[in-house]
């Protein structure tokens, strides 16, 4: 037992093993990716011409609902969790995750919470139909009476997140190998003991969100309801307070996987590397003070709509940082562009793209015109598709070798790129032009003139969802059938302690610790 | 390989070229006249000051977005053509420079800055809700507006017009499919109009994109802003906050006209509503009930209760052989004026006139089957409502 993996379905169920629960972490958001995924093609599907062909507007919103909540909380996030148990130990220099018995208790009670959420959809009331955002009084008063499935799931998810959260940190800040000073972390360690700090931090203001829900829901107070001296005003405070930090929770360790895939394919050390932890750590800290730039029109006083367009205009400095220091990476590189290579740098294009309407966003007296159209929805969907699938997908492209000590197919990846590259371009740009001629988001029918490019973007969307299968053949292709990676470093150019162990590593990584000078 | 992935790709596109070919030429044969379909690519300047200023800013922000753009684009993509390993470029070695972070940490916060000075005046002038030469109360309902002229004693509900078959394609899309509604919102040009925006159930939000007006609905609370519109014309918006199934079919549609125009309207108007005050009075036969309050109930409460008023279960309660409809008047009347509180069903008491009160009212108690024999309480006429409401 001590020296491999147990036999059978224990070795998963009970795994304390950082690498098998990174795997399952990684298997569980993939399933949720696509049945997200799935939710997106029923409302392109539905919105590929304009009147209600193939579902009812109630449905619609209950997978507009469903759609966001699967991705954020089920996809992306969870998709992150098990990056960093794969990844932490390698690149530190450690046998395991310094918590392992809550590592297993984190991920297992994940697929719970998310069975609590779906069931929903076949329940009477139907799922949650309120948007991700669950605004109340449209989640409290006018909910159906499942919405108390959806808080229970959401306490299981926030509370998983928040173990896997104080094992990394602990695990950071205690497991490093000898000589591993914190500015010599990888990038990929930093941006992911700054996001467990604002999981801390926030998880539980978002678990208070939906405690005050069910108070109002089910024992009468009036938190979020005027007519009993409350406000629905505050839900939206506390919950962007919630859903600030959050966006940045997803986006960076996104951050960290492309500072270590550029300069590995530029063949030359990241560019700027002390300030890109300090530009991190400041777009952690403007995160939690900026949260009410969603909420422009909700009629704040003159005074906080100046501040917190100020203050939101802000982050576009450390954020720029972060793009001209991979930038100046590749500058006088020796690039080549494997798969890895090819989704970063359209990470930093589209993610750039995504930064620049964010600016405009940030502008008040305009976002007022934005505000809950079309556009939000290209803008965030550049950034968390774009921006932390994309990266998502480049370290799994970068890493499988690593993982597996097999090599993907290099023309198959490459390809399996464009498709998503071209789709998502085609499904998500036009959305900025009809956000723009005014198409207000989360409609589950619209007027004659918005037909054209509507269905544009659900052909694109389509394209984009088809080069998912893709991806998932070329990674079990991988698995079952690949080439045999070369032994450590499979890259020319890669740096790092991940590449001085065997491929795939030994089950218990390093178990003397390495010296790192 | 790619030979053969290039025909998988033209076998899976083909078929959906060709259905958006169809599909477009449909949609184009019932389009608006105005910017739509391809042409429809960026902000409308709009008629009112507001409108312009955030246009002028969006045009500001896209060229500097673009130049920025351009400048930081060109460099990968000279890095991405002149740097390949490919053409045996060799790789440097420096890894960093204080100056040239200093550098591009500067510049971005000069630019911001910049940026900042039109963004400030626009937002100082469009809180600025002083003064108005007319006051509208704006109140959205789940699905529906009500625009009140405060001082006036004129105000209506705005519904969406568009029949439910055009929907669900059984029957034509007009133009104006999903942007046209029973009564538009008719406003002066060249006069201050202050807008007191709030909802009575969920948070609602009120958006004419060619008035530069956007403004959440908030249940309890009364937002401000205003308007001034340069420009005669129709000008239409859409709900923009999430309120629930109906969302996407409670439009707006604002008429301005000149200010004759409209002091004569609001005549018309006034007069208009005097008389229907003036049918409250009369007593009404059981046919006239029923087919004013079939009419009624479709507009205000089949969204919900569902037109073989069955409901929807687990959301909406049942009115066919409920015993809210064939119980007493009493409470069918408090139901109706003052809504339940805690649920979605809304207080009509406030937003239908005495007549549809009644004529809904004896609608449920006799369709569907349900049939309260003959018991006088089967009819339900102005009066008794007008009584109930005056007796609370």
């Amino acid at each position: 037992m001590a020296h491999g993996p147990a036999k059978g379905i224990g070795r998963w169920l009970f795994s304390t093993n950082h690498k098998d629960i990174g795997t399952m972490y990684l298997w569980f958001s993939f399933s949720m990716f696509l049945l997200g995924g799935f939710f997106a093609m029923v409302i392109r599907a539905e919105l590929f011409q304009p009147g209600m062909q193939l579902i009812r507007p109630e449905f619609f919103n209950q997978m507009t609902t469903m759609h966001g909540l699967v991705m954020v909380f089920g996809a992306i996030m969870p998709s992150f969790v098990g990056l960093a148990n794969w990844m932490i130990p390698l690149q530190i220099g450690a046998p395991d995750m310094a918590l392992p018995r809550l590592n297993n208790l984190s991920f297992w009670i994940l697929p719970f919470g998310f069975a609590l959420l779906a069931s929903t959809l076949f329940m009477e009331g139907g799922a949650p139909n309120f948007g991700w955002t669950f605004y109340a009084p449209l989640s409290t008063t006018y909910a159906p009476s499942t919405v108390n499935f959806f808080i229970f799931g959401v306490h299981i998810i926030g509370a998983s997140s928040i173990m896997g959260s104080i094992n990394i940190i602990a695990t950071v800040l205690n497991m490093r190998a000898p000589g591993m000073t914190m500015m010599k972390l990888p990038l990929f360690v930093w941006t992911w003991l700054i996001t467990a700090f604002l999981l801390v931090a926030v998880m539980p203001v978002l678990a208070g969100t939906v405690t005050m829900m069910l108070m109002d829901i089910n024992f009468g107070t009036s938190f979020f309801d005027a007519a009993g001296g409350g406000d629905p005003v505050l839900f939206q405070h506390v919950f962007w307070f919630f859903g600030h930090p959050e966006v940045y929770i997803i986006i960076l360790p996104a951050f960290g996987v492309v500072s270590a895939v550029i300069p590995t394919f530029s063949r030359k050390p990241l560019f700027g590397y002390s300030s890109m932890v300090y530009a991190t750590s400041a777009i952690a800290f403007l995160s939690f003070i900026v949260w009410a730039h969603h909420m422009f029109t909700v009629g704040m006083p003159l005074a906080g709509e100046l501040y917190f367009m100020y203050a939101t205009m802000l982050i576009a400095v450390p954020t720029g940082v972060k793009v001209f220091n991979w930038i100046t990476t590749m500058f006088r590189g020796s690039l080549t562009f494997e798969t890895p290579m090819l989704y970063s740098i359209a990470f930093i294009i589209l993610f750039t793209i995504g930064g620049f309407t964010g600016l405009m966003m940030a502008m008040a007296p305009v976002d007022i015109q934005y505000h809950d159209t079309y556009f939000i929805v290209s803008h965030f969907h550049y950034v968390m598709v774009a921006g932390a699938v994309f990266a998502m997908t480049a370290g799994i492209y970068y890493w499988l070798p690593k993982w597996t000590g097999k090599m993907y197919n290099e023309t198959m990846g490459k390809a399996q790129f464009w498709l998503s590259f071209v789709g998502f371009n085609i499904a998500f740009f036009p959305q900025h032009f009809l956000g723009l001629a005014g198409m207000p988001r989360r409609y589950a029918d619209y007027s004659l003139q918005f037909a054209e490019w509507n269905m544009v973007s659900s052909i694109g969307a389509f394209m984009y969802g088809a080069a998912q299968l893709f991806f998932l053949y070329n990674v079990i292709r991988t698995i079952v059938a690949g080439e045999p990676a070369p032994q450590e470093k499979t890259w020319e150019g890669a740096e790092g302690l991940e590449w001085t162990l065997s491929s795939p590593p030994p089950y218990h990584s390093f178990s003397t610790p390495p010296e790192v000078k | 390989m790619f030979s053969k992935l290039k025909q998988l790709v033209v076998y899976t596109l083909s078929p959906l070229l060709l259905l958006s070919y169809a599909g477009l030429s449909s949609a184009k044969e019932a389009s608006d006249s105005g910017p739509e379909g391809w042409g429809l690519l960026n902000l409308p300047v709009g008629v009112s000051s507001l409108s312009r200023n955030s246009y002028e800013l969006h045009m500001i922000l896209l060229w500097v977005c673009v130049g920025i753009g351009v400048v930081v684009f060109g460099i990968m993509f000279y890095s991405m053509i002149f740097h390949r390993k490919s053409r045996g470029h060799e790789p440097a070695t420096f890894h960093e420079s204080t100056k040239v972070e200093l550098l591009w940490t500067i510049i971005p916060v000069l630019i911001l800055i910049a940026l900042a000075a039109p963004a400030t005046t626009y937002l100082v002038e469009r809180y600025d809700t002083g003064e108005a030469d007319i006051d509208i109360k704006i109140t959205a309902y789940q699905w529906k507006w009500q625009y009140e002229y405060l001082g006036e004693d004129v105000q209506f509900m705005s519904e969406l017009l568009t029949p439910e078959s055009a929907i669900y394609g059984e029957s034509p899309k007009s133009a104006s499919y999903l942007s046209e509604v029973t009564e538009p919102l008719v406003l002066p040009v060249g006069k201050k109009i202050r807008f007191l925006v709030t909802a009575k159930d969920v948070i609602h939000s009120w958006w004419v994109i060619e008035l530069g007006v956007k403004k959440d609905a908030i249940p309890g609370f009364v937002n401000e802003t205003w308007v001034r519109i340069d420009e005669p014309g129709i000008y239409r918006g859409f709900c923009t906050e999430l309120c629930g199934k109906g969302h996407a079919f409670m439009p707006i549609v604002v008429n301005a006209v000149s200010e004759d125009e409209y002091s004569s309207w609001l005549a018309d108007k006034k007069v208009a509503v005097a008389a229907e005050r003036e049918l409250a009075k009369k007593v009404f036969t059981l046919d006239e009930l029923m087919a004013r309050g079939e009419a009624a109930y479709n507009r205000s409460c089949a969204s919900c209760h569902m037109g073989n008023g069955e409901g929807v279960p687990g959301a909406f309660p049942a009115l066919k052989a409920s015993p809210i409809a064939l119980g007493s008047v009493k409470t069918h009347l408090d139901v109706m004026v003052n809504g339940v509180a805690g649920t979605a069903m809304q207080a009509f008491g406030g937003q239908l006139s005495e007549v549809d009160l009644a004529a809904i009212i004896t609608y449920e108690r006799n369709a569907w089957g349900n049939d309260a024999g003959d018991d006088p309480d089967k009819i339900v006429q102005p009066v008794d409502v007008l009584k109930f409401k005056q007796g609370q």
